[in-house]
C-alpha cells in the first residue's frame, strides 16, 4: 500500500460466497485504513486471507463504508499497535500519538515508522486502533501534553516566508501566446 | 522575563499565513508539539487545528477552559473585548497601513507626494529659522 495523502477509515465486510455445504457464511468486519476506497478492499481481503481460508476469488465485499470520525474537534489520544518488518525480522509495536481524529492518528503513525525505522507502508499492518484515556497512556512525549494549565514560549520563529514577496510577469512567446509566471521572491537578502 | 508571549489556553494568535492569513484566533488546545486546536468565533475562523507555524502571538489572553465549546470561547472573547483592542493595537494599525499603501492608486501616491511636500515645508521652514537664531545667538 502507498500510504497517500491522509488515510481514511472504512469498514469493510466481506464473507466467503455461499455455497451448497455453506449456505449461510459468516460475516467478516475490518476497519482498513487506506487512501480510498479501492485500496480498502484491497487490504482487506489481503488481511483477511492471512486470518481466514478466504480469498477475493471465493468471496465478495458485502460492505466497504467510510467511516467518520465522531468528535473531530476533541483532542484525543490515540494507542496504535502495529506490526512491521524491519530489514532483520518482523517487530510488534506499541506507539502514541495524539491528534482529532482516528485516520490522522494511523497517517501520523505511517508517517512516524517512515522516519524513524524506515519502515514503508506496505510493511506495516495496523493491528488495533484505540482512544486511550489520559491517565493510560504510556509513553511520555504524549504525557507532556496533559497538563491542563499547559504554558510555553515559542522561541524560535521562522518568518522567512512572510518577507518573500509574489511576483508575476508575462512573457510572450511567438508575439501571441501568453505565459503568466509567478514566483516567490526574496525581499531583501 | 525572557519570554513575554506563551501559547497557552486562551492566548490569542494572529494568523500570519495560509488561507485564515489575517485573523485572530483563540488557542483553545494544544495538540501536539506543533499544532493547537484554534477557534475563532468572532472572527469567522472555524474550530480546527492549525500549526504554530503559521501563528503569531499576540498580548491577549482570554480566560477559557481548555477544550471549551465554541459559545464559551465567543462569550470570554466578547467579555475580554479582544476585538477592539487589537483595532486599537499599533499591530493592528501597522497592518492596516501597510494593507492601504499596497492598495494605493497613482492620484493617492500624488496626494500622499503632495501632502508630504505641504508638510517638509512647514517643517524645514521651523528648522531653518531656530538653526538661525541658534547662529545668532552664538
Amino acid at each position: 500500500m502507498k500510504a497517500s495523502g491522509t488515510l481514511r477509515e472504512y469498514k469493510v465486510v466481506g464473507r466467503l460466497l455461499p455455497s451448497v455445504k455453506n449456505p449461510t457464511p459468516p460475516l467478516y468486519r475490518m476497519r482498513i485504513f487506506a487512501p480510498n476506497h479501492v485500496v480498502a478492499k484491497s487490504r482487506f481481503w489481503y488481511f483477511v486471507s492471512q486470518l481466514r481460508k478466504m480469498k477475493k476469488a471465493n468471496g465478495e465485499t458485502v460492505y466497504c463504508g467510510l467511516v467518520h470520525e465522531k468528535t473531530p474537534l476533541k483532542v484525543k489520544n490515540f494507542g496504535i499497535w502495529l506490526r512491521y518488518d524491519s530489514r532483520s525480522g518482523t517487530h510488534n509495536m506499541y506507539r502514541e500519538y495524539r491528534d482529532l481524529t482516528t485516520s490522522a492518528a494511523v497517517t501520523q503513525c505511517y508517517r512516524d515508522m517512515g522516519a524513524r525505522h524506515r519502515a514503508r507502508a506496505h510493511s506495516i499492518h495496523i493491528m488495533k486502533v484505540q482512544e486511550i484515556a489520559a491517565n493510560k497512556c504510556r509513553r511520555p512525549a504524549i504525557k507532556q501534553f496533559h497538563d491542563s494549565k499547559i504554558k510555553f514560549p515559542l522561541p524560535h520563529k521562522e518568518t522567512k516566508h512572510l518577507l518573500l514577496k509574489e511576483i508575476t510577469s508575462v512573457f510572450t512567446l511567438c508575439g501571441t501566446i501568453k505565459f503568466l509566471i509567478v514566483e516567490k521572491k526574496p525581499f531583501c537578502f | 522575563m525572557v519570554f513575554k508571549r506563551y501559547v497557552e489556553i486562551g492566548r490569542v494568535a494572529y494568523i500570519s499565513f495560509g488561507p485564515h492569513a489575517g485573523s485572530l484566533v483563540a488557542i483553545v488546545d494544544v495538540i501536539d508539539q506543533n499544532r493547537a486546536l484554534v477557534d475563532g468565533p468572532c472572527t469567522g475562523v472555524k474550530r480546527q487545528s492549525m500549526p504554530f507555524k503559521c501563528m503569531q502571538l499576540t498580548d491577549y489572553v482570554i480566560k477559557v477552559p481548555h477544550s471549551a465549546r465554541q459559545k464559551f470561547v465567543r462569550r470570554a472573547w466578547e467579555k475580554a473585548q479582544v476585538t477592539e483592542k487589537w483595532a486599537e493595537s499599533n499591530w493592528a494599525k501597522k497592518i492596516e497601513a501597510r494593507r492601504k499603501r499596497a492598495q494605493m492608486s497613482d492620484f493617492d501616491r500624488f496626494k500622499v507626494m503632495k501632502a508630504k511636500k505641504m508638510r517638509n515645508k512647514v517643517i524645514k521652514h521651523e528648522v531653518k529659522r531656530l538653526q538661525k537664531e541658534a547662529a545668532k545667538k552664538a
